[in-house]
């Protein structure tokens, strides 16, 4: 009889290649996904070594930080050091072999949509990218996390990674969401009770009725925000829903391998004694649909609150709340549905997503938006776009006025034309309200698909389930 | 991988917590194909107005710290996006070992891949050190990584933890992918047996 495990126990066991007597261990990789932005540096380095990729069967490679999502981008990338870099991935992708979706195939998009959404990722893998978002893909039972340049080049070099192993956290929410609060609600309300170093040194598992009454993209949506509380990954334990989801995909096992493959998945999940190093439990009724007001995604609080004084907290933080309220442009004591705002991006890696698209559209049918708000809908995939136009919802968001995009990773890190101008404040789907990370003097507030929808209408913060 | 022995420089203070990386270096200087050249972007929106201009009153444009050699930091540092450059404008600045009471993971290990220490002390020996660091370019730290110290510039000596391995590699400028690649026939045997146990990989 076997030690009890906890699912990242078992992954982590079915994976070493190697351990040191000092407990160092060789991990091995089973999909390696890449992007233009921290990848050049990475395949530079092989090359200058005479290095080959391991297995480009098993990497995957898409532009998206840089490419513009206008139509016009069908006509090349007219930012010259965007443009390089994503020759450079082309150029790297056809040298070393390795599966691409280039910026104008219609599978292209953002790496952490584009991965799942076309069967590479799959429970019991370990999977990383040089994307601290690439926690996303734990939504599916897989060991996720991102990693830096000099890794990326290891994981080219021999598909392993030299690691240690993490601690075992388990996040669990209890009971039923009330309407109108969402998967991100939920990876936002976590933080907001863990902080965003609650984490370090820990991998998560998330697990309770609200987390199984998800569906797969609000599980990569919960997994995403691993990091912002400073995880190394997010896990969630696969299911009849995983296996649904994977049944089809073009890269998906198929026949008898299927069937192989289910019956290892249907053993990955944390034993009933395993051991767990810290527990959280969140009640799914006590969460809010939830906004954050400050530059840290820890600075979370339901729409309802108001904007916190630096004197309610202690230690650093008080200073980080003073610079970050100056930065913010935000009085201590404003209801937090009273601050108006001037543009709102729905898309990014966290809430690009078909069901994402859904849940704006259903506040944002037979509504227009407030007169002089910039709205945009940026799809994480071209397949996403596709499928919201065939469903109609393409249309509700032109309507109500907001620009339909193309697939990248936009407003979300400002690295391609979308972007704030100083000042400017967004209501915004993605996972990091950083100082100038949607812009230079942009201010962001994080918010759920449906609360970025709603406060398009009215014009500022506003809690959606007064429009519901 | 340039080596780290020991290290007697000017500490500059940077009290603040959870110092993310898009602040480190921000997004439009990742469009870089190279790994130099990235210091002078350091800190960028910190550092500088919006015409370009130094601010006086950051930390690395005081005299006293344009020479800093270390960093001493605020709780969490180094926490959002994976992006190596990072930790390529701090070494490209000058900066080889970072001291705070926490580090975010993903950039803890980038320093280790490029030559930068960065050391784990519980908070009031940091807050001792922020301290000496805040006394200016007199008042030299020296780390020591053979002997895992910090000695502040008064002589108190401060102990701390690092990874044997990670320690190794830092001492002797050890490039990872050749040690892995010494490993190659276990990687292999890993691949062959789960060819057979887990094919639709």
């Amino acid at each position: 009889m076997t030690a009890p495990k906890t699912l990242y126990d078992k992954i982590w066991d079915a994976h070493v290649a190697h351990e040191a007597e000092d407990g160092t261990c060789l991990l091995y990789i089973d999909r390696h996904l890449v992007h233009e932005v921290t990848s050049p540096q990475a395949f530079e380095g092989l090359r200058m070594a005479g290095r080959s990729v391991h297995a480009p069967e098993k990497t995957i490679a898409v532009p998206d930080h840089n490419v513009p999502t206008t139509p016009d981008r069908v006509n090349g990338i007219t930012n010259e050091e965007s443009r390089i870099q994503v020759e450079a991935l082309d150029q790297n992708a056809k040298d070393f072999g390795i599966n691409y979706y280039p910026v104008n195939d219609i599978r292209q998009g953002i790496v952490h949509i584009v991965g799942p959404e076309q069967g590479w990722t799959l429970p019991g893998m370990t999977v990383v990218c040089g994307d601290s978002h690439t926690a996303t893909h734990g939504a599916f039972g897989s060991l996720a996390h991102g990693i830096g340049t000099s890794e990326v080049e290891h994981v080219l070099a021999t598909q392993t990674l030299i690691q240690k192993k993490s601690k075992n956290m388990k996040v669990e929410i209890t009971g039923k969401l009330r309407p109108g609060v969402t998967a991100k609600d939920i990876t936002l309300s976590v933080i907001g009770a863990t902080g965003t170093a609650g984490g370090t040194g820990y991998v998560i598992e998330y697990c309770g009725e609200a987390i199984r009454d998800l569906s797969m993209e609000g599980r990569m949506t919960v997994c995403n925000m691993a990091i912002e509380g400073g995880a190394r990954a997010g896990l969630i334990a696969p299911d009849e829903k995983t296996f649904e989801y994977i049944k089809g995909r073009p890269h998906a096992p198929k026949g008898a391998e299927l069937e192989a493959a289910l019956a290892w998945w249907k053993t990955l999940y944390s034993d009933a004694d395993a051991h767990w190093d810290k527990v959280i439990t969140l009640k799914a009724e006590d969460i809010a649909p939830v906004v954050t007001w400050g530059t840290s995604p820890e600075d979370v609080l339901p729409i309802t609150g108001k904007v916190p004084a630096p004197e309610d907290f202690e230690g650093g933080k008080v200073e980080a709340v003073r610079r970050s309220l100056d930065y913010m442009g935000l009085k201590p004591g404003t209801p937090l549905n009273e601050i108006a705002i001037d543009t709102v991006f729905i898309g990014s890696c966290t809430n690009g997503r078909i069901e994402d698209l859904r849940a704006a559209a259903e506040i944002l049918k037979g509504k227009k938006i407030k007169d002089g708000i910039r709205a945009m809908v940026v799809p994480g995939s071209g397949l996403v776009r596709a499928q919201a136009e065939e469903e109609g919802l393409a249309d509700i968001f032109i309507e109500a006025g907001f620009e339909w995009r193309l697939a990248g990773c936009s407003m979300c890190l400002a690295m391609n034309p979308d972007q704030l101008s100083p000042g400017e404040r967004c209501a915004a789907t993605s996972n990091r309200n950083f100082e100038g990370r949607q812009g230079r003097g942009g201010r962001t507030h994080l918010l759920s698909p449906a609360m970025a929808a709603a406060a398009a209408v009215t014009g500022h913060l506003t809690d959606v389930r007064e429009l519901m | 991988m340039e080596k780290f022995e020991k290290l007697t420089g000017v500490a500059a203070p940077l009290p603040l917590i959870n110092v993310d990386t898009d602040m480190i270096i921000p997004k439009q200087f990742l469009k870089t194909i190279k790994r130099s050249g990235l210091g002078v972007n350091l800190f960028d929106e910190m550092r500088y107005d919006d015409n370009g201009n130094e601010k006086p009153d950051f930390v690395l444009n005081k005299p006293a710290y344009r020479e800093a050699e270390i960093l001493v930091a605020g709780d969490n540092f180094g926490c959002g996006s994976s992006r190596e450059h990072a930790p390529w404008a701090i070494k490209d600045f000058g900066i080889k070992a970072i001291i705070s009471t926490s580090f975010a993971d993903i950039f803890f290990n980038n320093c280790f891949k490029n030559g930068i220490l960065p050391i784990v002390l519980p908070k009031a020996q940091v807050d001792v050190l922020m301290k000496d660091a805040e006394k200016g370019a007199n008042a030299r730290i020296t780390v020591d990584l053979e002997a895992q110290t910090v000695t502040s510039s008064d002589g108190e000596v401060f102990q701390f933890e690092v990874d044997p391995f990670r320690k190794h590699c830092l001492l002797n400028g050890l490039d990872d992918i050749g040690l892995t690649l010494e490993k190659a026939p276990a990687i292999q045997a890993f691949e062959t047996r789960m060819t057979a146990e887990r094919p639709w990989v």
